[in-house]
This record gives C-alpha cells, sequence and structure tokens, in this order.
C-alpha cells in the first residue's frame, strides 16, 4: 500500500492532515465495489465515514487547554474521564461555549470577552480563587444547539470543570439533562427557562438574576414608577412588540396575567424573524396609538423597530426594551431614532466602577484583554459577561469556604451557587457597587432576586434613570412552580427537598 | 370612522408599496446575473453585507462620501472579476444546481471574508436623509423611503435603458439569448460577465447603502435576500421590468395582509405570505409575470 | 454426466467466490459498525459525530431521491424535517399507547402529507421557481410550530424535551443504543429506498429527471410520479428529522430546523453525488467531519495566536473554499470518486 495511489483529478487540498483523512476514506470502498448490494454500498460509506470520523477524533483529543495569561501547564495532559477530580491540579475549569461568528457574534463577542476578562483579572490580580487558577477552553457555536452540543461533548471530560455558561436558551435546553446527570451547574443569566427557577425540580440550572418572567413583573412595575404608582397603570394602554420566536412569545401570558392584574390594556404583536421589516406592525401601533411599546426583540428587529416608530411619529422614549434590546448594537445602528429609548437592564453600563477600571489596568493595559475593540470596555454585553464572571468566581469562593480551598467538582459549586448570597455590601466590596444591586441564590430560588434598573440612550451611551426596582416575585412563584411541577411529573423527578442540598458529590 | 379606515388603508399600502421598491432593488441583482448567465446568485446578500461594511468602514475613516463610494466600487468591481474568473468560469455548462450551490459557498467566503477583514461589530449609517414623516393629505409617508424609492427606479430605469438601448447592452441579451450563438458571432463572454459582475456589484453598493441605513450595518444585511425570492418568483427571475412590478405586488400584499389578516392568526405572517402570493401568481403563470417562455425541445 | 457436473461444481464455486467477494465487505462493515464502533467509540464520538451523521445521512438519502433521482430541486427540507420530529413528538404525547416506532412512522408520513401539498407546485413549476415555492415550506412549518403552541405542547420556552427512545420494550437511552438505534433506522430506510430506485417507479423518477417532455410521451405517468417523489422523499425525511429530535439532539425548537439546515443537506448531496445513495452517506461524513476537523486543526495550531472570532472566521472561509473547489474539480461527487478508485484499488487488493 506504500505505492502513490493514483487519484485522478484529486482537488489540491490547503491542509495535508485533511488530504490525508479524504485519502483514508476511499480505501475501504473498492474492495466489493463490484457488488452492486445495497449493504455493500451503505457498508463501504459507513466504514468510510467512520474511519474519518476515527481520523478526526485521534487529531482532535490532544489539543491544549488553558490559555496564554496564566501560562498554565497543559491540562489535557492530565487523564480526561474517571475521576473529574484531580487535587495535584490547582486549577478551576470554565468550559466556554461561545460564539463570536454569525448573527449573534457581537453579543457573544461582547459576553464571552467581558467574562474572560474578569477570570484574568482573578488570575492576574489574586493569583485565583485562593490560589486555584481559572482555566477556560472556547468552541464557537454559531449560537446553534448542535453545535453547543458538540462543544459540550468535546469539553465534558476535563478535570474540574466549575460551571457550563452557554448564553443560549436552545444551547440550554438540551444540555439540561447532561449537565443534571454529571452534576455540573449550567448557568442561564438573564435568560433561559424560566422554571428552572425551582431549585427542587432543577437542580443543576440557574437562571441567575432574571428570568423572563421576573423581567416582565420589572418592567412593569418601572412604568407604574414612572406614572406615579402601581394604581395609575389602570387604564393605560401597552402595545408589546415581540419577536416571532418561543424567545418572543414566552412572556405572553405573564403579560396578559399583569394587564388583568393592573388594569391596564394590553396588545401584544409578532414581528416575524428577523424582523428587518415591521411598516405594517408599526403603522398598526400607531393606529392603536398606546401610551408605551415594550419591545422584546432580537438582533437586528431592534434597531429597526426604533427607526420604524421614527417613520410613524412614534416617540423613542414611550418605547421600552427588554434584556435583549437593551445593548448598545441593538441602538446605535438606529442612529438619531434611538435617542430616548429606554431600556431594561441587570448591570448597568459604563466604566466607572472599580472593578471595571481594575480590568482596564491590570487586563487591558498589559495587552491581554479579550474585546479586539476597546470601545467596547463597559458595554451592556461586556459588563454582562463581568457580572457573569463575578457571580462564578463568587460561587467557587463560596463553595471553597465549604470544601476547602482546592479544585472543586461540579456539584461542589453547585453548593456554592446555591449560597450565592452577595448583599449590596459584599457587592460594593467586590468593586461592582451600582453596576448590580445584590444576588440571593438559594436552594429553592435559583434566579436570586436579582433587580433590574433601566437606561435611557442619549445618542452616544446609556445613563441610568431609575433606581433598582424588584420585580413582583411572590406572584410570579406559583406560576413558576405549577410549570416545575408539570415537568418533574412528565420526567419522573422526586422534589428535592433541603436535606438533598448538603449531599455532595465530590 | 369610515375615512379613518381608509385613511389608515392607504398608510399600509403606501408603505407596502415603498418596502417593495426596496426588495425590488435587492431582486435586480439576482436578475442581473440570472439573466445573462442562468446563474441563481445566492452570494448577492453577502455581497450586499461587503458593500456596506466595507463604505461604512471607509466613511469611519473618515473618508467623504464620494471617496468612499469610490473605492468600494472598485472593491466590489474586484470582487465581482475575482468572482467570475475563479468560480464561474470553471463552473460554466455545469447545471444550474451546481452553480448554485456554488454561489452559496461564495456567500460563505464574502460574508467571513467581509467580518474578518471589517469585525463582527454593528455600524450606523446615515446617508443625510431625514426620516421624519411628511403629510400628503391625510397620508403620512415617509422621506426616507420615497428618496430610495426614487433611487431605486432610477436605476432600474437605466439598467432597462441600457439593455435596450444601448450596444453593449444588446450584446448582454445576446449572450443571454443563447451563449454559444454569441460567441459564435464574435462577443466576448468572458469580459461581457466581468461587466455583469461588476454592475452587481453596484447594485449590491446602492442596496448596501439603503438597507444599511434602514437596519443598521450588520449581519443580518445579508438576510435581506430572502425579501428578495418572492420578488424574483412574482417578477420572473430574468426581467428587471419585473422585479419593480414584483416588488411592488409582494410589498402592497405582504404589508396588507399582515395588518388585515395577520390578526385572525395571531400576526406575524408576511414573511410566509410574500411566498404564498408570489406561488399563487406562479400557478397561473409558471415562468413568473414577465419571465420568458422557456421552449421545451424533445 | 461428468462433464455437466464439473461445469455445475464450477459454477457453483464462481456462485461461491462471487458470493464470498460480494458480501464479504459488505458484511465486516456490518460487523463493525454494530460490533466494534460501539465497543470503542467514546460518546464524544457517537454523540457529535455518528448521531448526527446518521440522522443528516438519512435526510439526504431523502432529499437524494427527490432532487438527485426524480430531479425536482428542493430547499424545503429542514421543514420536512421539523414536521417528522413535531410529528412524532406529539404522537407519543398525546397517544402513549402508540408503540414509539409507529410514531415516527406517523411522523414520517405527515411529513409526507404536507410534501405533497408543497410538492403540488412541481406540477406547473420547475427549476428555481419550483425551489424557490418550497421556500414557502420552510418559512410556513417555521411559523407553525412557533405560532400554535400545541405543537410544543404549551411549553413556554417553545423547546420541548423529546421522551427516551423506546422500541420493542427496551429504552435505548445511553449513547450507545441510541447509535445503535439509529443505524438500525438508516440501514433499513436506506436500503428501502435503494430497492425503490430498482422498481418502475425509480425508473420513472429518473425518466422524469432526464427528460420531463420525453417521459410524458412514453406514458410516464409524470403527475403521479412527482407526487409520489415529493411524498416518499419527505417520508424519509421526516424520520430523519424524528431520529434527529429522538436520538439525537433530544431537544426540538423550530429554530434548528432552519434554511440553513435545508441548505447543509442539499450540500451533502451535490458533494456526495446527486442520485446515489452512498454519496448521501460519504457527503453526510464529509460535511459533518470537515467543520469540526478544520476547527480543531484552527484553535489548535492558531488558538494561541488570534482570538477565536478570527479563527473562526477563516474556518468558514475555508469551508467555502472547499465547497466551490469540490464543485469544480469533483462534477459527480464523493460516490464518483470511489467508483473511480475502485478498480485500482481491487486490482492492488486482489494481487496479493
Amino acid at each position: 500500500m506504500n505505492e502513490a495511489l493514483p487519484l485522478p483529478r484529486t482537488p489540491s487540498h490547503p491542509s495535508p492532515t485533511f488530504f490525508l483523512l479524504f485519502l483514508f476514506t476511499f480505501i475501504p470502498m473498492h474492495t466489493h465495489s463490484l457488488s452492486r448490494s445495497f449493504i455493500g454500498r451503505l457498508g463501504s460509506a459507513s466504514l468510510a465515514s467512520l474511519l474519518l470520523l476515527g481520523g478526526l477524533t485521534g487529531c482532535g483529543s490532544q489539543k491544549q487547554a488553558g490559555d496564554s495569561t496564566t501560562g498554565s501547564t497543559p491540562t489535557a495532559a492530565a487523564p480526561a474521564g474517571g475521576s473529574n477530580l484531580d487535587v495535584n491540579l490547582k486549577e478551576q475549569f470554565f468550559p466556554l461555549q461561545s460564539y463570536r461568528v454569525g448573527p449573534y457574534a457581537a453579543g457573544g463577542t461582547g459576553f464571552f470577552g467581558g467574562f474572560i476578562d474578569y477570570l484574568n483579572l482573578i488570575n492576574i490580580r489574586d493569583g485565583g480563587v485562593n490560589g486555584v487558577k481559572l482555566t477556560w477552553d472556547e468552541g464557537e457555536t454559531q449560537y446553534e444547539v448542535e453545535k453547543g452540543i458538540e462543544v459540550y461533548e468535546r469539553l465534558k471530560d476535563r478535570p474540574n470543570i466549575a460551571a457550563w455558561n452557554p448564553l443560549s436558551v436552545g444551547i440550554a435546553y438540551a444540555m439540561i439533562d447532561k449537565v443534571t446527570q454529571r452534576r455540573t451547574p449550567l448557568i442561564t443569566i438573564n435568560h433561559g427557562r424560566t422554571d428552572s427557577t425551582d431549585g427542587r425540580v432543577f437542580p443543576y440550572v440557574f437562571p441567575l438574576l432574571l428570568n423572563p418572567y421576573s423581567e416582565t413583573s420589572g418592567i412593569i412595575n418601572y412604568l407604574g414608577t414612572r406614572e406615579g404608582g402601581q394604581d395609575k397603570l389602570k387604564g393605560k394602554s401597552i402595545v408589546v412588540l415581540y419577536h416571532g420566536s418561543p424567545y418572543g412569545k414566552e412572556t405572553i401570558p405573564i403579560y396578559e396575567l399583569l394587564a388583568k392584574k393592573y388594569g391596564f390594556k394590553v396588545q401584544q404583536i409578532e414581528v416575524p424573524h428577523p424582523g428587518n421589516e415591521q411598516q405594517a406592525q408599526w403603522l398598526t401601533i400607531k393606529r392603536i396609538n398606546p401610551d408605551y411599546v415594550v419591545l422584546r426583540g432580537w438582533g437586528v428587529m431592534n434597531p429597526v423597530a426604533l427607526r420604524t416608530a421614527q417613520k410613524v411619529g412614534f416617540k423613542a422614549d414611550r418605547i421600552i426594551g427588554n434584556v435583549w434590546s437593551n445593548s448598545e448594537e441593538d441602538v446605535r445602528p438606529a442612529g438619531e431614532a434611538a435617542k430616548g429609548y429606554i431600556a431594561i437592564t441587570t448591570q448597568a453600563s459604563g466604566k466607572q466602577y472599580p472593578v471595571l477600571q481594575e480590568i482596564i489596568k491590570t487586563v487591558y493595559d498589559k495587552g491581554k484583554g479579550n474585546l479586539a475593540d476597546k470601545n467596547r470596555i463597559g458595554s451592556v454585553y461586556h459588563n454582562l459577561g463581568i457580572v457573569n464572571g463575578i457571580l462564578n468566581v463568587e460561587a467557587v469562593r463560596i463553595a471553597q469556604e465549604k470544601f476547602g480551598k482546592r479544585p472543586l467538582s461540579g456539584d461542589e459549586v453547585r453548593w456554592g451557587f446555591e449560597h450565592l448570597q452577595l448583599d449590596p455590601a459584599r457587592v460594593e466590596k467586590l468593586g461592582a457597587k451600582d453596576l448590580f444591586h445584590s444576588i440571593n441564590v438559594t436552594w429553592k430560588n435559583h434566579e436570586g432576586d436579582g433587580r433590574v434598573t433601566f437606561q435611557q440612550w442619549d445618542g452616544n451611551k446609556w445613563n441610568v434613570i431609575s433606581k433598582w426596582i424588584a420585580p413582583d416575585w411572590a406572584l410570579l412563584r406559583p406560576i413558576i412552580e405549577a410549570s416545575a411541577k408539570k415537568f418533574a411529573q412528565e420526567n419522573n423527578i422526586q422534589l428535592r427537598t433541603e436535606a438533598d442540598v448538603d449531599k455532595v458529590v465530590k | 370612522m369610515m375615512a379613518d379606515q381608509i385613511q389608515f388603508f392607504f398608510e399600509v399600502l403606501i408603505g407596502g408599496l415603498l418596502s417593495g421598491v426596496m426588495y425590488s432593488l435587492v431582486a435586480l441583482g439576482f436578475v442581473l446575473i440570472y439573466k445573462t448567465s442562468g446563474v441563481l446568485n445566492f452570494a448577492q446578500g453577502s455581497m450586499v453585507l461587503f458593500a456596506a461594511l466595507t463604505f461604512v468602514q471607509l466613511r469611519e475613516k473618515g473618508l467623504p462620501f464620494a471617496v468612499a463610494f469610490l473605492i468600494t466600487l472598485i472593491l466590489m468591481a474586484v470582487l465581482g472579476i475575482t468572482v467570475e474568473r475563479t468560480v464561474m468560469r470553471p463552473l460554466l455548462n455545469r447545471s444550474p444546481i451546481v452553480l448554485f450551490l456554488a454561489t452559496l459557498g461564495l456567500s460563505y467566503i464574502i460574508e467571513a471574508g467581509a467580518q474578518l477583514i471589517w469585525g463582527t461589530q454593528v455600524h450606523a449609517l446615515d446617508l443625510g436623509i431625514s426620516d421624519t414623516p411628511i403629510q400628503v393629505g391625510p397620508v403620512s409617508i415617509s422621506q426616507f423611503d420615497i428618496s430610495a424609492a426614487l433611487i431605486s427606479g432610477t436605476l432600474v430605469a437605466a439598467l432597462v435603458f441600457f439593455f435596450q438601448r444601448t450596444r453593449t447592452g444588446l450584446t448582454f441579451r445576446a449572450v443571454a439569448d443563447d451563449p454559444f450563438a454569441a460567441l459564435a458571432v464574435g462577443l466576448r463572454l468572458s469580459r461581457i460577465w466581468a461587466l455583469v459582475w461588476i454592475t452587481a456589484g453596484l447594485i449590491a453598493l446602492v442596496a448596501g447603502l439603503l438597507w444599511g441605513a434602514r437596519l443598521g450595518v450588520q449581519f443580518s444585511l445579508s438576510l435581506i435576500v430572502l425579501k428578495a425570492f418572492p420578488v424574483l418568483v412574482l417578477g420572473g427571475f430574468d426581467s428587471i421590468l419585473g422585479t419593480i412590478v414584483g416588488g411592488l405586488i409582494i410589498g402592497a400584499t405582504e404589508k396588507l395582509a399582515e395588518v388585515f389578516v395577520g390578526p385572525l392568526f395571531g400576526g406575524g405572517i408576511e414573511t410566509w405570505f410574500a411566498y404564498v402570493v408570489a406561488l399563487v401568481f406562479l400557478l397561473i403563470r409558471p415562468t413568473g409575470l414577465f419571465g420568458q417562455k422557456v421552449v421545451e425541445r424533445v | 454426466m461428468t462433464s455437466l457436473s464439473t461445469v455445475r461444481q464450477q459454477v457453483l464455486a464462481g456462485i461461491d467466490s462471487h458470493l464470498v467477494r460480494r458480501l464479504a465487505g459488505p458484511l465486516l462493515i456490518l460487523l463493525a459498525a454494530y460490533g466494534i464502533v460501539p465497543l470503542v467509540a467514546d460518546q464524544y464520538v457517537i454523540e457529535s459525530l455518528l448521531l448526527p451523521f446518521l440522522s443528516l445521512s438519512l435526510a439526504a438519502v431523502g432529499l437524494n431521491l427527490l432532487t438527485g433521482s426524480a430531479g425536482q430541486l428542493s430547499l424545503g427540507t429542514a421543514a420536512f424535517m421539523a414536521v417528522g420530529a413535531y410529528g412524532a413528538y406529539n404522537v407519543v404525547l398525546r397517544l402513549p399507547w402508540v408503540p414509539m416506532l409507529l410514531a415516527f412512522v406517523l411522523g414520517g408520513i405527515a411529513a409526507a402529507a404536507i410534501g405533497i401539498v408543497f410538492g403540488l407546485p412541481s406540477l406547473r413549476l420547475r427549476g428555481f421557481y419550483l425551489a424557490v415555492s418550497t421556500l414557502a415550506a420552510q418559512f410556513f412549518v417555521q411559523w407553525v410550530f412557533t405560532k400554535f403552541s400545541w405543537f410544543s405542547n404549551d411549553n413556554t420556552s417553545g423547546v420541548i424535551t423529546a421522551p427516551q427512545l423506546r422500541a420493542f420494550g427496551l429504552v435505548f437511552s445511553e449513547p450507545t443504543a441510541r447509535y445503535l438505534f439509529c443505524l438500525t433506522v438508516v440501514m433499513l430506510l436506506g436500503l428501502a429506498a435503494e430497492r425503490l430506485l430498482a422498481t418502475t417507479t425509480g425508473k420513472h423518477f429518473i425518466a422524469i429527471r432526464d427528460n420531463e417532455l420525453a417521459a410524458r410521451i412514453i406514458g410516464v405517468p409524470v403527475l403521479k410520479t412527482k407526487i409520489t417523489a415529493f411524498a416518499l422523499s419527505s417520508f424519509i425525511i421526516g424520520v430523519a428529522g424524528a431520529l434527529w429530535a429522538f436520538a439525537y439532539i433530544r431537544t426540538v425548537e423550530p429554530h434548528g430546523f432552519n434554511l440553513d439546515r435545508s441548505f447543509q443537506i442539499l450540500f451533502i448531496i451535490i458533494i456526495g453525488g446527486l442520485g446515489s445513495i452512498r454519496g448521501s452517506f460519504l457527503g453526510a461524513a464529509f460535511i459533518v467531519v470537515l467543520p469540526l476537523v478544520l476547527s480543531r486543526l484552527g484553535s489548535a495550531i492558531f488558538g494561541g495566536i488570534f482570538d477565536s472570532g478570527v479563527v473562526e472566521m477563516c474556518q468558514r472561509m475555508i469551508i467555502g473554499v472547499l465547497i466551490i473547489l469540490f464543485l469544480i474539480l469533483e462534477p459527480d461527487g464523493l460516490a464518483a470518486v470511489g467508483r473511480r478508485l475502485g478498480p485500482t484499488l481491487r486490482r492492488l487488493l486482489w494481487r496479493q
């Protein structure tokens, strides 16, 4: 077989490895190409494919872990599989299912940039968490579920995984089963499956700070304060303009519920994906002439909404955006039309907060910052990534207090998240006063009562215009519990009790 | 109340017609290439993205409008010629599906390349056209949309004139009708195709500017091709005039349907409704409104 | 008499060696696929390579019937996959007494029904006019599944979680078990598709593809054949969708079946070879593996130097370039490469 294989008119491939794999594909195929039987063809095709697949795993599994800044030893050299825990290695690993390509690249780059920047800060400034270095590795998902799962399968056997942070509802859903089985926390900050707030049913899933229901209630509470009291909402008219996707539709029943409770009129209008045409919807809105429009948008839908609003003469300061309509990327393309637009957020934007100043000083000034464009430091997504970093790191720290200052197992970090209670004083100590308010996660409540604030776009930047507002958690809790219960019944899940919290697998 | 209804109807209708012209603008790029080389060029969307990104970046670097426009145009021409040389020519005489898929592969390259060079950030694009509505009688109309429609209309008129009245245009048509005959009488196919791709680049640039001003310059810009497809089907893949008429019909019906029929189904129907409209038309006229009837030979 | 028996012996021997030749390879491969792969493949290989490979192969087999054999270009493949997935899910959910395998079949039938509806325009349209009208299916189906939450059992996020695979009283929950289940379904349907092409209907497909008018003249029932092509193709694609949802990804959301998926499957059949069942498998392997190889190589070589966004962007460009190169250099796809390589390699092997 050493003789050169005649490959007629072979495409010249840029990568020799790829070419080799390619050759391998065809070697087994000839043995029965005489045969016209289906099994023959099918079988040869399968075997060829299998070889191809085998070749891939061979070349893929020796990938180097860690990152350039921590100067970490190659983690992948440690035996994968078996024990999830390797105490000799003083490292805690964050697998990142990031997206820096495709339609949502702007958001992904900001969020994962912020997350990595904060981990870097902890490594450089503090030498890790109590001496345990933080490492990470990125896999690109392009926001696609199956790519996210591929990255999960690729990284899940790394030692000492702290938590998964996919920032995608679809990927998070596909992982719920898997992380529960492997006892690793799954963090869906500001998004995710609403009923995973109920920690009795979803022990490993944490929609930290704000689930979609709380967001809805937060927006209505803000409108109430703006009108001078919740009772003033009576008789008002609100239009919800939502993205034509499961995400967009998720809060429909909550707006109906709140409309009934406070006596305002709500009308919910759909914009089909991707939302680059909204003439029809805004003409309808113009006709209704509501007091407020809540924008539950996504991607390009947001700037187009603002532009079209201007086109039909609807004032931007009567439009309130939700958490996926609140970034610079959402308003900047709308230019002048976005001036005055208001959006909800759990983390204020700007770089005046001490933690950001330290990131700039310790990370960016040394050329180790993750954002290529320094102007994006302190932007909404970047700050969300930083807050996400704070919450992850603090959960690890809290778990270390209990289990020892060493790399932790996923289940131990889960315990940490379930005791992630940062009051405003602690938040101030972390250098994040006014960046976000506080969090109070318990084993039952995996959201943690995050508070929201509202920012107004002045054409150049966001300015906070409200106090920290608390959503009506008590009102929403029964709905969430009912939904979680339904899930538990469908999947034969036993409700956890408080005693289960401390049963931690090392 | 009745008057109010009528006024609303007209506002929706006019808004729809103006949106329709914007769709035509995208469809135009497709028609041009399909007409002369039989390729449904899926990469048109990514060319729009590439043009808009390049232009907006040049502007942000402080270049004046005209200079930025010219540089982008030159880049688009280079891109067009490269595509013609490296992709289209080797695939000459291959089946339409293969050509289509090649342009799909091309769209990966252009999209990724554009973002590689210019980054994934979103940008605002201000063409200096105000967008406060103007009142025409009781109906308010967007200034920007009118300007955009005028620009698109001019472009279409120019192209129609070019194809009908100029010598080069006639050779284009000859190539479109029968490439082999054209070759036989001594027309230089490659030069003509290169010219076509350059023109498609120009259209992509204009579309990129107008749509970029509307949506912001970002990845989603390449998705506007999906708005162009029903227009193409309705107007015929090879008719320049058809894009305008098709665009107007699609724009108007989809907006009217969304406003007046949509609520019956809970809204959000316009994406597929445009395709249904196109389909219904097609069942009556299988090659679109203005498409050429292909004579089948056994 | 003796000469006759010698002849008979010779014939028998001939058959024998022919049979051995014919069946040895396939049997080895089946043995490998069923016996060895489950033992050696780790979870990553099964979950991230084999399962998507199998489901996409099956979808490609389905599309190949329609586009490769019957010559009708469709851009709505993902929509039919979605119908199959949601159909099977709802049957399992609402008719708990229906065995899951039957639910898959019913999902496939639902897809076939939708396929027939959106295949009707093919009676009047051809080429890109038809292709664009199948886009209507793409957008309509996605809209329906997003709009009417009944299909996703009123789940608030519209994402549904597929129940565990069950058949013949067994639960297929482990990756290996799901792989074997998938493999069996794909083998059976692939076999059926292959057989179909040998029947009159299959010949009619090809007649219509090659020349519709001529086919009509020689008496091929064009209308019936086209509709059959749409129905059968959509059925297989629907089952592929159900496999995708139940065996592979385990959660279903409408967005997972978008236009990109349709294009992906179209790529598979073009790269694998139009009209070739074997090509569908080769093409699927190529499309599943290529991005992963590139991504691994890219981040292994350049990971430390450039940020991952740049690396990803380059990979996307390389995929684009490879696709175009492929189309230019290998018109008939991977299947043809295999065919050409066959004789040479056989000579090499049989010589020893």
